[in-house]
Parts: C-alpha cells; sequence; structure tokens
C-alpha cells in the first residue's frame, strides 16, 4: 500500500486484538505459523538460506537507527562449523525521543519472539540473547514470562516442534548506560563487562559474543520478519516508501496534542504525521523545528520541511536521516540553546570515556553551551563548536561521538540567529 | 558490615549462571541480585559479588561504576529518578524536578533525612511521549506528570504504597 494510503492501513506489528501478548492468543491469530513452516515446510523452505534470501528481498531496513538491510546483516554470518553461534535482540531502546520497541514488548512479544526464532533458525544460531534497557524492568518482566511460556509450549528449547533445529533464548537486563544499544558495547555488556565498544574489524558476524559468529538485530526489525514470511517479501516491500519500505513504528513526542507510538507505513509526511497522526500543534502554537528520529539525527526547520516524508531518501534531502523514526516535535516558543544544551549535556553523560576525541568533545561542547546558554558567551565559540565538531566526527571507536556532533553542527547552522543573539557582543574597538 | 546472600539469592545465581557460557557475564545480572537484597551495592557488596562469582573485585567494581541504575551509595527508600532529557525538557520536566525539590527539601542528588527518598536528575528513559515522567526506584513509571500526580505520588509512597503499573495503550485504533 502506498504512504498516501494510510488512513486504511490495518497495523500488523501491533494489531487491535485484545490480549494478544499472551501466546494463546497469539496462537490464535496465526502466531508461530511462520516458524512451523520454515521449519517443517521442506517443499517451500529449502533450509535456512532461503529464509535469508526471502529476507534479504523484503528489504526490511534495520530499525534500530542504521537502516541497513536485515537479510543482508544475516548472509555475512560464515559457513557454522558446529560451533555456538548467537543472535543479539537489541532492546536497549535509549536514544532520546525513541520509545517503540516497549510496545512490542508490551503488546506483542510472542510476534517479535517468533521473528527472533526465524532470523536464528536462518542464521544457524544456537542461542539467543535479548537486551532489554534496565530501566524497562516492567518489559523485562513480562519478556522474561512470554520467554517462559514459548518454551513450555515447545517453540524454544531441543528438536523445536519435530525438527532437528534446537536453540535457547534468553533474556538478559542492562543498568543503565545509553552506550549498550551500539552493537559491539551491548556484547560486551553481555559479556558482564563495561559497555566499551569494541574495534571493528573483526565485525560481530566473524567474532561477536565469546568471539563467536554473531548477528545484532533490533526488536522491531525482527518482529517484522514472521509477516515477511507469512505474506512474502513482496507485500513487504510494496507497502510505503520504496526504498525504505514496510510499516513501521513512529514515536511522536513533544509538542503535539496526542503524542505516542503509531504503526503506519514508511513514506509518511512528516507534517501529516505532526497534523493528522499526531493531532496538530498543543495549543494551536506554530511549529518550529522537528527532530525526525532520535536526539542524533539532524534537526530541521519547519520551512524545510514541505514534502518531505519519513524515509531515508527524502530525508536526506534535507541533511538528515530516518534514525528509530522517533519524532520529537517543538514549538514556537522552544528555546534552541536550552535544547540543544540539554541534548549536549545527555552525550557528554553517556559518552563511555574510551576516545579521547569524544571523551573531552562532548564534554566541551556541553561546557560551552553553557556558557552560552548563561549569557556568556561569544560569538566566536559558535565557530569553536562548529570546529569541535569536525575534530570528533568519524575519529572514534563508535559513532557517540558523530551522534554528539551532529545536532550541535546543525541546530547551530540552522537556528543560527538564535544563538549569536545569546552570546555577547564580541566587538572590541580598534581605534 | 557483612553482607550475606540467602539461599534463595544463590539458587538464583545458580540459574543466572546457567544462562552463560562463562561466569563473568553473570556480573550485571547477579548485581542485580545484590542490590534487589542489599538496596545497594557499596563496595561491601561488590566484594561479595566478586566472592560469589570468583570474579576479581576490581572486575566487579568496574562494571558497578560504570552503569547508574547500580546505587554505589545507600539510598532513601524511594530513589526518584526525574527525566529531564530532550522530550522531558520540551515539555517541563524541569519544572517537575523542581516542584519535587521544593516538596522533599532537598535538591537532586540528595536523600531526605529520614531516609524516605532520594531524587535523582536522570537521562532519557524511553517514555518520550508521556513526558514529563520519573521511575520509581528503578522500577514503575508514573507518566504525564503535573504537580498535583507529583504531591500524589509523594503521598501515595509515604502511604507505604507502591505506585501502579501506569499501562498506555496504542492510540488511535483506527485513523480517521
Amino acid at each position: 500500500m502506498s504512504s498516501a494510503d494510510w488512513k486504511n492501513y490495518e497495523r500488523v506489528l501491533i494489531p487491535d486484538i485484545d490480549g494478544l501478548e499472551k501466546i494463546d492468543v497469539y496462537e490464535e491469530n496465526g502466531g508461530y505459523s511462520a516458524f512451523k513452516e520454515v521449519l517443517t515446510d521442506k517443499k517451500k523452505w529449502e533450509g535456512p538460506k532461503s529464509v535469508v534470501d526471502e529476507v534479504k528481498a523484503a528489504n526490511i531496513r534495520g530499525r534500530g537507527g542504521a537502516g541497513f538491510n536485515a537479510g543482508l546483516k544475516w548472509s555475512f554470518m560464515p559457513p557454522s562449523d558446529g560451533g555456538p553461534r548467537y543472535l543479539a535482540c537489541n532492546g536497549d531502546e535509549s536514544e532520546p525521543g525513541t520509545f517503540k520497541d516497549r510496545k512490542i514488548f508490551e503488546y506483542n512479544p510472542h510476534l517479535f519472539i517468533e521473528g527472533a526464532l526465524i532470523a536464528a533458525y536462518a542464521m544457524e544460531v544456537t542461542a539467543i540473547y535479548v537486551y532489554i534497557r534496565g530501566e524497562y524492568k516492567v518489559y523485562i518482566d513480562m519478556m522474561e514470562k512470554a520467554v517462559q511460556d514459548a518454551y513450555d509450549k515447545g517453540f524454544i528449547g531441543e528438536n523445536i516442534m519435530g525438527s532437528d533445529y534446537s536453540v535457547d533464548f534468553y533474556v538478559h537486563s542492562g543498568a543503565g548506560a545509553y552506550i549498550c544499544g551500539e552493537e559491539t558495547s551491548m556484547l560486551e555488556s553481555l559479556e558482564g563487562k563495561r559497555g566499551y565498544p569494541r574495534v571493528k574489524p573483526p565485525f560481530p558476524a566473524q567474532k561477536g559474543l565469546w568471539g563467536r559468529p554473531t548477528t545484532i538485530n533490533n526488536i522491531e526489525t525482527l518482529a517484522h520478519v514472521p509477516n515477511v514470511i507469512n505474506r512474502g517479501a513482496d507485500w513487504f516491500s510494496s507497502i510505503g516508501a520504496e526504498n525504505h519500505p514496510g510499516p513501521i513504528l513512529y514515536g511522536i513526542s513533544g509538542h503535539v496534542n496526542r503524542p505516542g507510538v503509531y504503526e503506519l507505513p514508511t513514506g509518511i509526511p512528516v507534517l501529516t504525521l505532526i497534523n493528522e497522526v499526531a493531532g496538530g500543534m498543543r495549543n494551536g502554537k506554530e511549529l518550529k523545528a522537528v527532530i525526525p528520529g532520535g536526539s542524533s539525527t539532524p534537526i530541521v526547520r519547519a520551512d524545510q520541511l514541505d514534502g518531505i516524508t519519513m524515509d531515508s531518501d527524502s530525508l536526506r534531502e534535507v541533511g538528515t536521516m530516518l534514525g528509530t523514526a522517533g519524532m520529537v516535535v517543538m514549538d514556537e516558543d522552544t528555546d534552541m540553546v536550552d535544547m540543544l544544551w540539554r541534548i549536549s549535556h545527555f552525550y557528554h553523560h553517556e559518552s563511555c570515556g574510551q576516545c579521547t576525541p569524544c571523551r573531552d568533545g562532548t564534554g566541551w561542547l556541553e561546557k560551552i553551551l553553557l556558557r552560552i546558554k548563561n549569557g556568556d558567551g561569544e560569538i566566536k565559540d559558535l565557530d569553536l563548536l562548529l570546529d569541535i565538531t569536525t575534530q570528533m566526527e568519524g575519529r572514534t571507536i563508535c559513532a557517540l561521538a558523530d551522534a554528539a556532533a551532529w545536532p550541535v553542527r546543525h541546530t547551530i547552522t540552522r537556528f543560527r540567529d538564535e544563538f549569536e543573539a545569546r552570546c555577547k557582543k564580541s566587538v572590541h574597538a580598534i581605534a | 558490615m557483612a553482607y550475606e546472600f540467602t539461599e534463595e539469592d544463590l539458587q538464583e545465581i545458580e540459574k543466572i549462571k546457567a544462562k552463560y557460557p562463562e561466569v563473568k557475564a553473570a556480573t550485571l545480572p547477579v548485581l542485580w541480585v545484590a542490590q534487589n537484597r542489599f538496596g545497594h551495592v557499596e563496595p561491601d557488596v561488590q566484594k561479595l559479588v566478586a566472592d560469589t562469582l570468583g570474579l576479581p573485585q576490581a572486575h566487579v567494581h568496574g562494571v558497578a561504576s560504570f552503569y547508574t541504575q547500580y546505587y554505589k551509595e545507600k539510598k532513601g527508600e524511594h530513589v526518584l529518578d526525574v527525566c529531564t532529557c530532550l522530550s522531558c525538557q520540551l515539555c517541563g520536566g524541569y519544572d517537575i524536578l523542581e516542584h519535587l525539590e521544593n516538596k522533599l527539601g532537598i535538591k537532586a542528588g540528595e536523600t531526605t533525612e529520614d531516609g524516605k527518598f532520594s531524587i535523582q536528575e536522570v537521562e532519557c528513559l524511553g517514555a518520550c511521549g508521556y513526558a514529563p515522567m520519573l521511575q520509581v526506584t528503578n522500577d514503575q513509571y508514573v507518566n504525564n506528570l503535573t504537580p498535583e500526580k507529583v504531591d500524589d505520588l509523594i503521598e501515595t509512597l509515604k502511604a507505604g504504597k507502591e505506585p501502579e503499573y501506569d499501562q498506555i495503550g496504542m492510540p488511535l485504533r483506527k485513523v480517521k
């Protein structure tokens, strides 16, 4: 279905079915049939590779922010040598503005579990770990129960549904660290260490958890898999934006009347999401700016948004990204200096401290922005900030430094007048 | 003070260890077991975790100090984690924090004299659509806060009750 027809969209990730979080209700509604089919229907699914190919053809672009084709990622796993292989499911969900995967944990956990099981089968994985941020204690408890129910029903464990495939499934709680959403940091955390991102290569597919082949996928990404198996890659890729297809969970927060998580096709115009889906601007205010997909994605001014849709191609036209589709909406009264300082404070707090450009750079950004916020900054500080961002980007082990640098660069360049107005006039008499 | 795990804790720890090929991976979950038992993971508790798992205390300290949810010092009975990050800031998170600080007579990072409440200012908790919000002692989220809602929460906690799970559905079942 096209994005324009979004009003008739029927939800498939989190459909309107009461009690779907219960395994019995999930099964009554066709749950676990996709997993059963790939395990037992050897005519349709000749083996794990046929599943990888189908998912690759669907072009499920990773919903955790990077937007990489999930099936292609799966195909990077080396052939099995009979030893352990892992799937690590990323439910760390810590990027400011992002609050979507918790809806899957709460309302359709078995869809995610089934998707993870199909992914595990496709990659000949021997154990699945789902890493959930520690703050989501309520959802961790829900997931523990859902996984236990799936074990009890025989969907997880030894010789699943009479096949020769066996896999284990474990829930692992984080303990408060944004960086653990970075995939190699998450592996370190799963191994019981400080969440320091790893130098790549080697990539996780070669050396991941405990040195073994590992793939990391976002929760929502995996939740799309059963529908792709049931309805086919063509169905998935026909929904929404051509190069970034499928249903997606939009998280809308900030100054709108109806903030929340909405499941719709990709490629919906940004202004439609704000004005129609999320009920328009709060208190009848004017729209000022939008951060489209989590705090690290560059901010866009309201006057740049005409015709821009929520998919990577369209957002690239205005120099930003889809990220996690966690959209933060700001009205005319928003103080851009305060807002940017708060984002920089976040990245400074969350920098793991391994790499100097990030450990020091994030601190410098925050300090200088605080100075400007307090009215003690000078206009040359703005150029100093921009210079620091270029010294941080691309010079560190992981992308946190980039994530800290982008909002600073783009907010200053796109709202420079507001920043200058807060600075002291640095004009010195020359005579 | 000497800390000890109960028999029940030790059984749980054995179950945790069985989930991973290496014992080190049990560090985070066993720190959780310890914090749930003792209310914090002060250095003596870190030592207990290290000894129980047969790991160096330095390793356990390194992990405990990396993650914000572990209390490296004693906290109040109720720890109120107020989010002021992006969406919460936009929707009045700092006003909520200030209201709470005035109400309890302490600043973020402090604990009331009677040991009942601690306030912490925290980073994004993943409830951006329900801002401003706070989390009570690493457990329930209290969403869409107003000063009145904060007052009610404090009364609830003072009365020895825990806040109930605040379920938020998917809005717009069918978009019209």
